[in-house]
């Protein structure tokens, strides 16, 4: 199909939405459901996105979270129409969007950098959007100054973006996006340029925001905790593809691959035994099972989390503490194990027993089922 | 009202702020001050000197003729009409294509900056033999092969000013930002890249009139009698009055661009630009959390 063609047979479809979620607005309205289905785009040799397939649901906040360079921008550039992909397609609605140009395509957009308009204050450059969509200028005014009001900055509707900290900007920027009432809203690390404390007091912001206008949400980040907090699943990405979509609570308990387990969280990697026909593993004395999906033959790690292993003092233990973390209600204790591996266990701070650097201690493994991934050099 | 007060506000700590940076800088200052005057003196009188000596000449008789004599006012409104040519032609030419090669191709800029320099390498003289060899003779008998030729002696100027505009903003958040709001290419460029680089255009603006009322070689050998043509040839019948009336261009081209400068460093800060000068636009405030 063309793209002009394509652009004209969604028209009608986008104006009824548009419709409709005006006649909604003043309460919480029905999101609008997206899929990604197997998205390929290639830079030349490389593959910033490998076959990528993804379903939203509407309303649905999904972040997706991995490493920089593993095409979650990409993604998100091709769901926001800059960028295209070499193949695949984008559903909004149901329908395919691959040729309808970023301006038609109804999401609003927060960006990593400052993208408001320098010349424009706080109160014109949320009500730009209305005025690309000819809304009346009483209209379009009133609807910027409940938007602003709603982030918490109607007293600077009249500021220019220079008279705004970064996280005031951010929030006229969240408005602006919100203004045109899209059918899917984008963010692209909209706070990763903030200081800490601004983006902990944001990110609680747009959560609340999002759950409250229902708006499907994706949310592309390269921080895990910002991802586990706020989505309702995060999409784990490596060089091109999902490794793993899922809740944060199953992400971080039962990650699907050791890349999804050690980029989410803190792990610990063993060397263990793995038993003929790969059901049990035996590592640091004791034998556990082992979670489907892992390597069934050959020198294997077990990925453990330093708060489902146990550590106490013990003369000739099967390790020595090298170091110790306070981190409020628990104690993150690192222990060099014989055989030259580093491991972190958490403790809880109150009542663990005193373990300075150069204590002899004894590191176990509750029977729990583990995770296996080929051994690393 | 409750609306404004935020804004006052604003306002009166940027201030505050300001005077607490220059205060440091002042005192730095003062230790240097007598190499500042000296400086200062020789450079007034390098620039002063010959004014003076031209103003003795000149005498006040000189002003008085200046204005009716023939060929001042045709020469003039020559001048100026060449230079609003060259202006729009310029900036219409330059400003789309270099805000797409900053969109699209960024690795042209190198390519684009080459070839916007070659006008100031090549000695206008032959530039203008080499048009006048291929002019079709109906553009040759026309101001407008001049003007376009000016276009040509402008681009180096032009596309640094713009070029400086367009690295100052951010175009491409700015224009995806657009985008996503709906605004089509046009709308974009022209209510929201135009209006932050409003500082690097009105310095291109500056930079082609300046060039347009100055340039003789090739007005000259263009057979175009613009108003710097007019002051040499005036020259041979009176020279008292012409040079009165290269004092008169010196002294409108001066109030013009004071003027403008004056305006665009008022616009440029309210949105919270720096000052205007010719070469440079003082890049934005960092904007801290």
């Amino acid at each position: 199909m063309t793209a002009k063609a394509n652009e004209k047979a969604n028209e009608p479809e986008t104006t009824a939405v548009v419709h409709a979620s005006r006649a909604a607005a003043s309460g919480p309205r029905e999101g609008t459901p997206v899929s990604l289905r197997n998205l390929t785009r290639a830079f030349g040799a490389t593959k910033a996105l490998d076959g990528m397939s993804l379903d939203i649901a509407p309303g649905e906040l999904v972040a997706l979270l991995g490493p920089s360079g593993c095409g979650k921008t990409t993604a998100l550039r091709i769901v926001a129409g800059f960028e295209f992909a070499d193949s695949g397609e984008v559903l909004v609605g149901g329908s395919d969007v691959s040729g309808v140009p970023a301006s038609r395509r109804d999401m609003g957009m927060v960006f990593q950098s400052y993208s408001l308009f320098p010349n424009m204050n706080a109160l014109d450059n949320v009500a730009f959007g209305l005025r690309m969509r000819k809304t009346a200028a009483t209209r379009r005014r009133q609807r910027a100054a409940e938007l602003l009001d709603m982030v918490g900055l109607a007293p600077q509707a009249k500021q220019f973006p220079h008279q705004l900290s970064g996280g005031q900007q951010q929030r006229v920027a969240l408005a602006r996006a919100l203004a045109i009432e899209p059918r899917v809203l984008l963010l692209d690390e909209p706070l990763s340029a903030l200081d800490a404390k601004v983006r902990l007091q944001l990110r609680e912001q747009i959560r609340s925001l999002q759950q409250r206008l229902g708006t499907t949400t994706i949310f592309v980040t390269h921080d895990q905790e910002e991802a586990l907090s706020m989505a309702d699943r995060v999409g784990v990405m490596r060089s091109g593809k999902l490794e793993q979509v899922a809740e944060p609570s199953e992400l971080y308990h039962r990650p699907a691959t050791a890349f999804v387990a050690e980029f989410v969280g803190t792990m610990n990697r063993l060397p263990g035994d793995l038993a003929a026909g790969g059901g049990t593993v035996t590592v640091l004395g004791s034998t556990v099972p082992v979670h489907d999906g892992g390597p069934t033959s050959g020198p294997v790690d077990v990925l453990v989390r330093p708060e489902a292993m146990t550590v106490a003092p013990a003369e000739g233990g099967n390790g020595i503490v090298t170091g110790r973390t306070f981190l409020g209600g628990t104690t993150r204790v690192a222990v060099l194990l014989s055989g030259d591996t580093e491991v972190r266990v958490d403790v809880p701070s109150g009542t663990a027993p005193p373990m300075l650097p150069g204590t002899a201690v004894q590191v176990g493994l509750p029977a729990a089922p583990v995770l296996a991934a080929p051994r690393e050099p | 009202m409750a609306t404004l007060t935020p804004a006052a506000a604003g306002h009166t700590t940027s201030e505050a702020d300001n005077s607490k940076k220059r205060r440091p800088a002042a005192a730095r200052r003062q230790g240097s001050g007598a190499w500042r005057w000296v400086v200062l003196l020789i450079a007034g009188l390098y620039f002063l000197l010959p004014l003076y000596a031209a103003l003795r000449f000149a005498g006040l008789s000189g002003f008085g003729d200046v204005f009716t004599t023939p060929g001042f006012g045709s020469s003039l409104w020559l001048s100026i009409r060449l230079a609003a040519v060259t202006w729009v032609i310029t900036l219409a030419l330059m400003i789309p294509t270099t805000v797409y090669v900053h969109l699209r191709m960024p690795r042209m800029r190198r390519l684009l900056e080459g070839v916007t320099i070659l006008p100031i390498v090549i000695p206008p003289v032959v530039l203008i033999i080499g048009v006048l060899q291929v002019a079709p003779l109906a553009l040759r008998a026309s101001m407008w092969l001049l003007g376009l030729e000016y276009v040509i002696l402008a681009l180096p100027f032009a596309y640094r000013a713009i070029d400086a505009g367009l690295r100052a903003i951010d175009v491409k958040t700015l224009t995806d930002a657009a985008g996503s709001l709906g605004a089509g290419w046009f709308v974009t460029i022209w209510r929201v890249i135009l209006p932050n680089m409003r500082t690097a255009v009105l310095s291109a603006t500056i930079l082609i009139v300046a060039l347009v009322l100055g340039e003789f070689t090739m007005a000259s050998l263009d057979l175009q009698q613009t108003f710097p043509v007019w002051i040499v040839l005036f020259d041979q019948e009176n020279a008292q009055i012409s040079v009165a009336a290269s004092i008169f261009a010196l002294f409108v081209t001066w109030i013009f661009l004071m003027l403008i400068t004056v305006i665009a460093t008022r616009q440029s800060r309210r949105s919270g630009g720096g000052e205007v000068t010719l070469f440079t636009v003082a890049p934005r405030e960092t904007i801290g959390n």
